[in-house]
């Protein structure tokens, strides 16, 4: 069963397209990450869901039924706002009763249930204070906890990380994963960050200039991107004009016009010994080296294209000027007709070589 | 409820603002034309319409040099210390908290022809009290707060680092003045100005308890006005009151200027 | 911030010869003198203008100990003019408090026809002499015209009575209210309130829940200032009150009355009593504000 349709999905804002013709199908339980750069059009896609837009053209269905004329008061959503937007003039317990109370809900039971999300977020101890004497990892958790309090059927978050210090993040990011996991509650989150939406979510929809680019599992998205635009922004790319001029993609780019994106984990430099295959590799010569933590990241010249690529710490260290073979293992390569991913011909079938 | 809120709240307008004024310029001219231009070109009347201009005048320009300043210390002055100075900023609002009636009481009370500062004018040939002075006294005290309060914020906002900038690129005081500080705070002081002379031409009660209210001497537009109505002679009050109204609506079109002026910066 | 001299020496050789038209007469300028004089003219002026006749009157009012001032505002004309000025203050800011809340929403919330117009009228009693504001008052509903008319008919009696003086504060104190909310609707957090949706509230809850708390200092403020303005009231209220003693005499006008016959100590007496009462609502607005500041 679908938890939520969407079907053509359109809206315009005075002369802006923001949302052009979006379908997707979301399964019940699931964790969506909608990805893509800001002002593409996903926070409005999360807030036609909400209710707090209405789309110009279009379907939404939760459980097969249509609810674009429903009110966001009536859809059974919880939203989680990108600033978080608590209640400055209510406490950390009030904000979470809020939903509660308005449903007149018996006295005892809200406090049940409050207690209960408190726990859940850990936020003991925090009930009586106002959002202002909160952190915003701490104010991030009430968001959440007053989101969930009424029980809601589909959790939206809109960029649920953004105000966050980078290093709480990560620890609220695998929070909200396990948090969700044991609540067992469709979610629909955006964000800009591909690393947020690669490690928390079960399945991304890469989403630019108001189109679905792509919607797919982190690792299928990652191996086997649908368009360039998808390959240039999930990872880390350099493009490479001409791709006819690389070793071993002679063949896969004959088409006149076709480009290749190429990812610093499909390339490998090294000394000619630590190539089994030499056939397979070019002569390049190191341009920069810069020191990333664990690895080496590494600029090589190879012909007039600068690749990237990493080195371990572990392997006998490179100087610039070196002149080093460079293995290309894969590339993405796409035209004006369509885009694929390649092999590199000589590593797959060392024996065309010979012939 | 949308329609029904909006219907309401042009009906409070239309009761509260409109109708009174249209009602009000409708009786100045129940005598047709001739009968306004009578009741404002009467000598008191033009004589009031004068003294009214002379004090706008003297307190617009008096209360911009005396605010700007004030608010400059306010704001700036470390000489003045921390205590004294939130002291002061308090002191600052008091006119506002003052009724008019009792502001002009206090002239009275201070430099009174009974007092002794009052007495010592007198000796010298000045009277303050029930002529020209005190009316501007008076006025100053209502309309003082106006001023400071336009600027303060703004040379807040700015902060003092443009100032200091300054002062390190080899400017002295009034350059830094007139060059920096000044191009920030103009439409404040714009706003502020305007402001006083609207309420320097509108003030009543503590001119009316310090002029005397004598007739073609310490008589002004509103203390006319308030003249005209005790000695049921309506009309000839509606004429003057049209007058000081008209004002008004191009005093309120400079707020409006001003205001979206001084938040362009 | 003072530079090394050595540095102002250079700095003013490159610089101030460009910044200055006229460099050798400004010299005198830089006289310390002139910092001093201005400092001592500001202060001087602050203190004679502002302090010095505030101080007078309390000074006055007791010059002859407690008695005669007890005697003078125990005076049935005088006490009661001050309590029926409070009276009637406060149903003047109930209404300004009411009427100022949906025109500051109608204002900020909604697009219509007509509404940057009502925005800039909102002002008008500022812009307005309180006198000409009074005659107007009294003009429209006086018993001479179509509304006075009907009032009176209907056994209504406006001007002269307490109705016209609650009108005249209205008008006088209409701006107070709504400027003081429009900035914290304008300022308001439009996800809060869709939180509040998204929750399950219905629009009215949402604004009694949400919304209300908010603009609530903000009301809460402009009320005081509306109030206190409307006590110290003068211009507007002699021209309609009628200003019979006990009746329609409002504290203003009481003292503008004694001050008229001479008996300043009975003016100063009920000044300082109105005085006192503006300067507690004037210290309460700025205790209120600064707790709303750190909020």
């Amino acid at each position: 069963m679908q938890h939520v349709e969407v079907r053509g999905l359109d809206k315009h804002f005075g002369s802006f397209h923001a949302v052009k013709d979006v379908s997707f199908n979301i399964q019940k339980g699931h964790l969506i990450g909608l990805l893509g750069p800001s002002g593409g059009g996903k926070t409005s896609i999360l807030r036609m869901l909400a209710g707090l837009e209405s789309p110009d053209a279009g379907e939404i269905l939760f459980h097969g039924k249509r609810v674009n004329e429903l009110p966001p008061q009536e859809r059974g959503i919880g939203f989680v706002f990108q600033n978080y937007a608590l209640f400055k003039h209510m406490t950390v317990f009030e904000n979470i009763a809020y939903g509660l109370k308005v449903q007149k809900t018996p006295k005892a039971q809200v406090r049940e249930r409050v207690m209960e999300l408190v726990e859940l977020t850990g936020l003991k101890g925090f009930e009586q204070r106002y959002p202002q004497q909160l952190s915003g990892g701490q104010r991030q958790r009430v968001a959440f906890a007053r989101a969930l309090a009424p029980e809601p059927q589909l959790l939206l978050l809109d960029e649920p990380f953004a105000a966050i210090d980078a290093k709480i993040r990560q620890e609220l990011r695998s929070w909200l994963r396990e948090l969700i996991e044991r609540v067992g509650i469709t979610s629909i989150f955006v964000t800009h960050d591909q690393d947020e939406a690669i490690e928390v979510a079960d399945e991304i929809m890469v989403i630019s200039q108001g189109q679905v680019e792509q919607k797919g599992t982190p690792w299928d998205i990652y191996k086997e991107p649908a368009t360039p635009f998808v390959a240039s922004f999930i990872g880390e790319s350099t493009q490479v004009e001409h791709a006819v001029k690389l070793h071993g993609f002679d063949r896969a780019a004959e088409t006149a016009g076709t480009r290749a994106l190429i990812r610093p984990e499909y390339v490998e430099v090294g000394r000619p010994i630590e190539f089994p295959l030499l056939s397979a590799t070019e002569e390049g010569v190191v341009q920069h080296l810069h020191f990333r933590g664990s690895q080496w990241l590494v600029e090589v010249q190879v012909g007039d294209q600068k690749l990237i690529t990493y080195r371990s710490l572990e392997k006998e260290p490179l100087q610039v000027g070196d002149p080093v073979r460079v293995m290309v293992h894969r590339a993405y390569l796409y035209n004006e007709q369509r885009s694929w991913i390649a092999e590199n011909r000589f590593k797959v079938d060392p024996m065309s070589m010979m012939i | 409820m949308k329609k029904l809120w909006i219907i309401l709240t042009y009906l409070v307008f239309a009761i509260l603002l409109v109708a009174p004024l249209v009602k009000m310029t409708q009786s100045a001219f129940a005598d047709g034309w001739s009968g306004f231009v009578e009741s404002i070109s009467r000598p008191e009347a033009l004589h009031a319409l004068m003294m009214t201009g002379l004090v706008v005048l003297c307190v617009t320009v008096l209360n911009g040099v005396f605010g700007i300043m004030t608010a400059l210390y306010l704001v700036r002055g470390k000489w003045l210390g921390r205590r004294l100075r939130s002291v002061m900023n308090s002191i600052v609002d008091l006119p506002y908290a003052v009724s008019p009636v009792i502001g002009g009481l206090m002239i009275v009370l201070l430099v009174g022809p009974d007092t002794a500062i009052g007495a010592f004018f007198e000796k010298i040939g000045v009277n303050i009290v029930y002529a020209f002075p005190g009316m501007v006294i008076a006025t100053l005290f209502v309309t003082f707060p106006l001023m400071v309060r336009e600027i303060m914020p703004v040379l807040e906002e700015i902060g003092d680092d443009q100032e200091q900038a300054s002062a390190t690129l080899g400017a002295y005081g009034w350059t830094t003045f007139r060059r920096v500080t000044w191009p920030s705070i103009r439409w404040g002081v714009a706003y502020g100005a305007v402001l006083t002379i609207a309420r320097s031409m509108g003030e009543f009660g503590a001119v009316l308890v310090v002029s005397g209210n004598i007739i073609n001497r310490t008589q002004t537009a509103t203390t006319l006005v308030y003249q005209d109505v005790e000695n049921f002679n309506i009309a000839a009050a509606g004429g003057i009151a049209l007058v000081l109204a008209a004002f008004s609506a191009g005093l309120l079109l400079l707020m409006e200027w001003t205001k979206k002026r001084r938040e362009v910066h | 911030m003072r530079l090394p001299a050595k540095i102002t020496q250079t700095l003013s050789f490159v610089q101030v010869s460009k910044l200055e038209e006229d460099p050798v007469q400004t010299s005198w300028l830089r006289h310390k003198g002139w910092t001093y004089g201005f400092r001592t003219t500001v202060l001087l002026y602050f203190v004679v203008l502002i302090v010095l006749p505030i101080a007078g009157v309390y000074v006055y009012a007791f010059t002859d100990g407690w008695a005669p001032f007890w005697e003078s505002i125990s005076d049935p004309i005088a006490w009661k003019a001050v309590l029926l000025t409070l009276k009637l203050a406060l149903i003047a800011t109930v209404i300004n408090v009411l009427i100022g809340t949906m025109i500051a929403w109608v204002l900020v919330r909604y697009r219509f026809y007509g509404r940057t117009v009502l925005n800039s009228l909102v002002d008008l009693p500022f812009a307005l002499p309180t006198a000409v504001g009074g005659l107007m008052i009294l003009l429209l509903l006086g018993p001479n015209s179509w509304v006075g008319g009907i009032a009176e008919k209907l056994g209504f009696d406006i001007v002269f009575h307490q109705p016209a003086i609650v009108i005249a504060m209205v008008f006088v104190t209409f701006p107070f209210v709504i400027r003081a909310i429009q900035p914290l609707l304008e300022e308001m957090d439009a996800s809060a309130e869709e939180a509040s949706y998204t929750l399950g509230a219905s629009r009215a809850a949402t604004f009694f829940r949400v919304i209300l708390p908010q603009i609530a200092p903000g009301i809460a403020g402009g009320a005081m200032l509306a109030f206190s303005r409307a006590l110290a009231e003068f211009g507007a209220v002699v021209l309609v009150a009628g200003n019979i003693p006990a009746k329609t005499l409002t504290a203003s006008v009481f003292i503008y009355g004694e001050v008229e016959s001479d008996n300043n100590l009975g003016a100063a007496a009920v000044s300082v009593l109105l005085l006192t009462l503006s300067l507690l609502i004037l210290w309460f607005i700025n205790r209120v504000q600064r707790r709303g500041g750190r909020a």
